[in-house]
């Protein structure tokens, strides 16, 4: 599925960026029509000007976010290799630690203040910032701002508000930004897709991660009976009440196992984690996966 | 200190931080009060919305009310109806041509009295079309409140020009009402419950059976 | 002479022990949330009936938003109101008393519920009556106006139908719309042969358990208690400031029969559930039935404005109560939680309520607005109240339900604050904040977290070398594993991967 009208890509109009290097070489764009952008880009769009990667040479910040980095470093190398296959310049900001969810969510604002102070000191220089989790970027965006405020730290506050800005969930960034639905990715199996609840209420991701599925050339995507429903992972909520955890956590795994998919796939390995546990843990052979190794996968690379 | 003043006083040391401001000021409100709803046809939607909530509706030519209400109370086979003193004289002539006896509220029955009663007949003062909903402010075409209450079938007559479309409107047409000191009855259907399994059951303790004239 | 030591017997059926209310003298004895729920998880019962009911009406209330083109603007109204009213109560409730008084009604003030309960008893036995009959109100239940009345010698019989299968039942709401959705029309067939002829019309020989019939009974049950009842005891959905009006919207036409009947009526009020003008009836009225039981709109609305000659009651009390309301109103940050009208659509929505049902959190305001409002009314004292704000994952379902926009999940986050503030300041030391300091100093700085990782892929690399997933765990890993598996960590961080993978890069 070519990018439409909808899917106008956000960098188009950024003036910091070359206009002139963003599409793929391979798309039929003349159906396309875009009136707020600039000549080139329309020259681009009605492919007179055509170039072989669409974000070709567009600097993006990593945001691994600390789980991925330390238990899932396979989503953050998917996220790598896709931006890179996608024509990005990925760096890697070592002064990133964690987003402070953990901490601000069970009450500790001090602590997770500090996890907003290592972000803005990673990310600040950045207009992309890219994150494989609605949680953490979700996380970012609602409360970064507040717990510099609270703390009486303006100057904090005001970089934090800035870092929010350019902050985006890996779906956000590639359907927004780049203006993508079909990211070239070969993916051979069934899977079902489980909207986390940060993903979906708090960075409102919406459609996209669909999107982005429905485009992945050879996957069935199976709908998800109560999707929108909690898988009950809520972060300590899942060592302070794990009888309701689990009880919740049975619920998400028997919907998924009902589905017959071979792959549950979400935007967020806190809860892929949940989910995954239990359906490990009762040998359903369900496996779960992050919708970036879905994205990055190719014809050619092994299962 | 009274407990008046306590009250108080907690309120002004708990909103220490609240500007003092008017509160239209302090919170402005992006709302315009009494808008109509677009409806297609308000007087179908009305129907439509009545028989959703299970109330009996019968839309008739102003002209045909005595008719309809003759043949509704035979239909339910109503033998005693309590009437309000100011109710139309021509509904109580057909009533009384369905072979109902009608009884007038004056002087007022007992609670015993109306609970022995089968019906009862008032007008009302407005009709909500979005959510089949017709109101009564109890003036002396629909009787005070006990008796749209007590006994089990309610007969209420409405004229076209009294539905709205939705609520904003007939809170704006039931003002003066409520500035005059009436009491407001909002009615949506028979009395219902969900509370056993979430079993709906039309009737518990109003009026079973609501039965509605639109006079066109 | 003699010394009578029986105990008079009770005129209604006993509750069962204890307090789920606010603002009682004894302490609230519920254990924290978590054992509560784990004994309710086990009732299949009521898990089976609430997740009937939930999932109804949540899909039912979908349907009736969707048939409102402008939800979110009416929604941004009603936050609003209920914020001017919060911000400027002092005022609003000023003109309540004086329209009230105005149209005729007598206007007290109670500032908790022991002084509620006096002032109600006081009204009652200055008619001589020793029974009343009441419309479900939540302001009632949380003041336990039953048991005030009852250890005064006066019987409060409940009328909504499922209020009497609990009042009969000996037995405690699970939810604040259908309270007694946890019984099935067998358990409610028991309940109504074995209670119902010791307190009035019993129910008729052989009765099936049909809900029709079940009905049946209880209009019979009530209806003698109705017509006979010379003190009618209600709550109140909103009170209108510029007019003096009292408005009760309910289903079952038990209301207009407390409302009506009587000849005094007495409406005991939350000090916050004043609207400003009866001009804001309007979104009121649209936001509530279609949030609360999914419905265009409930079968029954009353509103009076004072007495009137010949119709209804003629003597009006309207009590307004505070009971921790300020409390709640002193903290910016917690204070909308008073914007909530009571529809339960939090309840509804809610994936851990679903599933434990109201009993488990001990206090008469369950599910998420509980959890945000019992210990701002009651404080965070008990073990139960310090547990309420912990009982969320945070899915913010409920935030998107509320018909005012209550931010639910940012308050729980603020309660959670103050409570890990207060264990801080604890004489005795708490687990968790001293759990927290060596997880805060991983990841305060990238350096410490990078040393963490080289442990943990050392001990991946060596111990758990052959592992993906680890199983049943010891504490303090047992609450996650009892439950399901946990993968091993990798061998190599992502960190660890890019040093080597891109190198010089950032």
């Amino acid at each position: 599925m070519p990018p439409t009208v909808e899917f106008c890509p956000r960098f188009l109009t950024n003036r910091k960026i070359d206009l002139s290097l963003f599409l793929w070489s391979d798309q039929k764009s003349s159906d396309r029509s875009c009136s707020s952008l600039g000549e080139d880009a329309k020259l681009i769009l009605k492919g007179v000007m055509a170039l072989p990667v669409p974000a070709k040479g567009l600097r993006v910040a990593l945001f691994a976010t600390c789980i991925n980095d330390l238990m899932f470093p396979s989503t953050p190398k998917a996220v790598v290799k896709l931006l890179e296959r996608l024509g990005c310049i990925v760096d890697f900001p070592t002064e990133q630690t964690c987003c402070g969810q953990m901490f601000t969510n069970t009450g500790y604002f001090d602590a997770g203040l500090a996890s907003v102070k290592t972000y803005v000191k990673a990310f600040e220089p950045y207009e992309y910032i890219v994150g494989p989790s609605g949680s953490c970027v979700g996380a970012i965006r609602h409360q970064s701002v507040m717990l510099a405020e609270k703390a009486g730290d303006t100057a904090l506050a005001a970089k934090a508000a800035k870092c929010v800005e350019h902050s985006y969930d890996l779906s956000e960034f590639l359907v927004d930004v780049l203006g993508l639905v079909d990211v070239g990715a070969f993916f051979p199996h069934k899977v079902t897709y489980h909207p986390t609840c940060h993903s979906t209420r708090i960075a409102k991701v919406g459609e996209r991660p669909y999107q982005l599925l429905r485009a992945v050339r050879g996957l069935d995507l199976i709908e998800l009976p109560d999707a929108s429903t909690c898988c009950g992972f809520g972060g300590t909520f899942s060592i302070k009440n794990p009888e309701v955890s689990a009880a919740m956590a049975a619920d998400k795994a028997r919907n998924v196992v009902s589905t017959g998919a071979e792959y549950v796939v979400t935007g967020d390995n806190a809860c892929l984690m949940n989910i995954g546990g239990v359906l490990h843990r009762n040998n359903t052979g369900v496996r779960p996966i992050h919708l970036a190794e879905i994205l990055a996968h190719q014809e050619g690379d092994a299962a | 200190m009274s407990s008046r003043d306590v009250i108080f006083s907690r309120i002004r040391t708990a909103l220490a931080d609240v500007p003092n401001l008017e509160p239209e000021q302090d919170i402005p409100l992006n709302w315009e009060y009494g808008k109509p709803l677009p409806l297609p046809d308000v007087l179908e939607t009305f129907v439509q919305n009545c028989l959703d909530y299970k109330a009996e509706v019968e839309r008739v030519p102003a002209a045909k009310v005595p008719e309809a209400i003759t043949k509704m109370l035979k239909e339910h086979k109503v033998r005693t109806m309590v009437v309000p003193a100011g109710i139309d004289d021509g509904w109580r002539k057909a009533a009384e041509k369905g072979g109902v006896k009608l009884i007038d509220d004056d002087p007022p029955k007992t609670h015993q009295e109306l609970n022995e009663i089968d019906a009862v007949m008032t007008a009302s003062r407005v009709g909500i079309a979005d959510t089949g909903t017709i109101v009564l402010d109890h003036v002396a075409d629909q009787g005070r409140r006990a008796l749209s209450l007590v006994p089990d079938l309610h007969l209420c007559v409405i004229r076209a020009d009294q539905v709205v479309s939705d609520v904003p409107e007939a809170v704006q047409r039931l003002k003066p009402s409520v500035q005059a000191g009436q009491p407001l009855t909002w009615i949506s259907g028979p009395s219902a419950t969900s509370d056993i399994e979430l079993s709906r059951v039309e009737g518990v303790h109003g009026p079973r059976n609501l039965l509605i004239i639109l006079a066109e | 002479m003699t010394i009578n030591l029986s105990i008079s017997p009770r005129r209604t059926p006993a509750p069962p022990p204890g307090t789920i209310g606010i603002g009682q003298p004894e302490p609230v004895a519920s254990p924290a949330f978590r054992e509560n729920a784990k004994r309710q998880l086990q009732n299949t019962q009521m898990r089976k009936n609430l997740r009937h009911a939930t999932t109804t009406i949540r899909n039912k209330r979908l349907l009736r938003v969707a048939e409102v083109p402008n939800w979110e603007e009416v929604r941004s109204a009603g936050a609003a109101l209920k914020d001017r009213i919060g911000r400027h109560l002092d005022k609003y409730l000023a003109q309540a008393e004086e329209n009230l008084t105005k149209a005729g009604a007598h206007v007290h003030w109670a500032r908790d519920a022991e002084e509620a309960n006096r002032i109600i008893t006081g009204i009652v036995k200055s008619k001589g009556v020793d029974e009343v009959v009441k419309i479900k109100s939540m302001v009632t239940q949380e003041i336990e106006m039953n048991e005030a009345l009852e250890a005064a010698g006066i019987a409060a019989w409940e009328t909504d139908l499922a209020e009497l299968i609990v009042q009969l039942g000996h037995d405690r709401p699970s939810h604040i719309l259908v309270p007694a959705i946890h019984r099935n029309r067998e358990e409610v067939r028991e309940i109504f042969n074995k209670e119902m002829g010791q307190y009035g019309t019993p129910p008729p020989d052989k009765m099936s358990n049909d809900p029709p019939i079940l009905a049946g009974a209880a209009r019979r049950h009530l209806r003698e208690k109705f017509l006979r009842a010379k003190v009618g005891i209600s709550g109140s959905n909103m009170v209108i400031c510029d007019t003096g009006t009292v408005c009760i919207v309910e289903s079952e036409g038990n209301g207009r029969m407390c409302l009506t009947l009587p000849e005094t009526l007495i409406s005991v009020v939350g000090v916050e559930k004043v609207i400003p003008t009866f001009d804001d009836l309007e979104v009121f009225m649209k936001l509530l039935p279609r949030s609360s039981t999914a419905e265009r709109m409930n079968p029954y609305t009353s509103m009076w404005t004072g007495t009137t000659d010949g119709d209804g009651p003629q003597e009006l009390h309207v009590v307004f109560v505070d009971n921790g309301r300020t409390n709640a109103l002193a903290d910016p940050e917690g204070r909308s939680a008073l914007r909530c009208i009571r529809c339960s659509a939090c309840m509804n929505i809610c994936p851990i309520f679903e599933r434990v049902g109201g009993h488990a959190y001990g206090s008469v305001y369950p599910g998420p607005i509980g959890i945000i409002l019992t210990p701002q009314m009651r404080g965070i004292n008990s073990a139960i109240d310090k547990s309420l704000p912990y009982a969320s994952t945070l899915c913010c379902a409920c935030a998107d339900a509320c018909p005012v926009k209550i931010p639910i999940p940012d308050i729980i986050v603020h309660l959670r604050n103050k409570i890990a503030d207060k264990k801080k300041h604890d004489m005795h030391p708490h687990l968790e904040p001293t759990v927290m300091v060596p997880v805060n100093w991983m990841f305060n700085s990238a350096k410490h977290f990078e040393f963490v990782q080289k442990a943990v892929s050392f001990a991946a690399g060596t111990a758990l070398k052959n592992t993906d997933y680890l199983g049943p765990m010891p504490w303090p890993a047992s609450p996650w594993t009892r439950a399901r598996d946990i993968p091993a960590p990798p061998a190599e961080s992502f960190r660890q991967w890019w040093k080597k993978n891109r190198g010089g890069r950032r």
